[in-house]
């Protein structure tokens, strides 16, 4: 088979690409690709990856301009002609080559009431959450997710508004308003409502078209703006 | 501008544009009901004269566009332009007026006929 012909960012913000030729094989995944030039043609280049297995949401990057988990895209489903183009998540500073600085992306998500506040003790008996319950199964539906960036790198609206929340912390918020035990909820409301949270998102998918866990952020984002609306009308907001 | 304030607004926009749904279809639909054959604006100002429903309906689909376009154009300023949050508060403000006064001028010639 012909080689690869891929051409990686190297270098910070104003870095350039540069251009390899790596064998093609079968099965061969984009982490594949990376760590094979990783390791065989320049040891200099940075990356990140961890679980290989789509577990750790270590390894997203920009591949051919879409943001995908390399360890889980395969070469065949993403190549144009025999070409590939990578390059660090969009929509975040590039500490050097493929790796980018996701520190306001997880300060977003505790600025979003990301955490769980509970009030019983260790003495106190487990809470009994049906696994049928309507707000179990909406916390189901978005407690999957891996922290991996392809929502937020895919996302115009935190492009052109960085203090925006972004798709990831209002995934997580929704998936804790859902959480019966939490007993924060109306902090929570207040820290997603408003021009830099939910209010922001213009519905336009990209975060649900591109998660990689199958996950609607869109969806909980839509929920938290009816239910931001109702406690701002009750007066719980202020 | 204040959370509290957006969630507001959010709503008073959903509102608002089911409200304006619902007056589109029927808008529409009552003009290809009535339209048969064509109509003068001398016909149609006979049927609307002194209609109080065409008064209410139009009314209200006014009122729907004066609170939901200048809330639209708030977001499209405030993300778009670098003007100051006031400013396209106060912009804003007097798009839905200018909307509102226009609506009703229109609205009560059509009644009055
Ligand atoms: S739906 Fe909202 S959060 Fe998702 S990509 Fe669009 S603007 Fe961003
Ligand atoms: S919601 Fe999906 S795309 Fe976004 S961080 Fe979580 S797993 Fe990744
Ligand atoms: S390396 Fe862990 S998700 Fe890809």
């Amino acid at each position: 088979m012909q080689p690869l012909s891929v051409s990686l960012w190297r270098g910070t913000s104003n870095g350039q690409f540069a251009r390899y030729d790596v064998p093609r094989q079968p099965s061969q995944t984009i982490l594949d690709v990376v760590t094979y030039v990783q390791r065989h043609l320049d040891s200099t280049l940075s990356y990140r990856f961890a679980c290989r297995v789509g577990m750790c949401g270590s390894c997203a990057m920009s591949v051919n301009g879409v943001a995908r988990w390399t360890c889980r895209t395969h070469v065949s489903k993403v190549i144009k002609g025999n070409t590939l183009e990578i390059a660090p998540l969009a929509n975040l500073p590039v500490i050097k080559d493929l790796t980018t600085d996701m520190s306001a992306f997880f300060d977003k998500w505790a600025k979003a009431k990301g955490q769980f506040t509970g009030d019983q003790t260790r003495d106190d008996a487990f809470a009994i959450v049906r696994p049928d319950s309507e707000k179990r199964l909406e916390a189901d539906a978005a407690i999957e997710c891996i922290g991996c960036g392809v929502c937020y790198a895919s996302c115009d609206t935190v492009t052109w508004k960085p203090d925006y929340l972004g798709p990831a912390a209002l995934n997580r918020a929704w998936a804790l308003v859902n959480d019966e035990r939490d007993v924060a909820q109306t902090e929570r409301l207040k820290a997603v409502a408003g021009d830099a949270g939910c209010h922001a998102c213009h519905t336009h998918t990209s975060c649900a078209e591109r998660c990689p866990k199958g996950i609607s952020p869109t969806r909980g984002i839509s929920a938290l703006k009816k239910l931001t609306a109702k406690a701002a009308i009750r007066g719980e907001l202020d | 501008m204040k959370p509290s304030t957006q969630a507001k607004l959010w709503y008073w926009q959903r509102i608002s544009a089911m409200v304006l749904a619902l007056c589109v279809l029927i808008h529409l639909v009552t003009i290809l009901v009535a339209v048969k054959g064509g109509l003068s604006g001398a016909e149609i100002l006979a049927r609307t004269r002194g209609s109080a429903l065409t008064l209410v309906f139009y009314g209200s689909f006014v009122l729907a566009c004066a609170v939901h376009a200048p809330i639209g154009m708030m977001k499209i300023l405030s993300e778009w332009t670098a003007l100051p949050q006031g400013a396209v508060n106060a912009l804003c403000a007097a798009f839905g007026a200018i909307l509102l006064m226009v609506g009703i001028t229109a609205v009560s010639g059509v009644y009055r006929g």
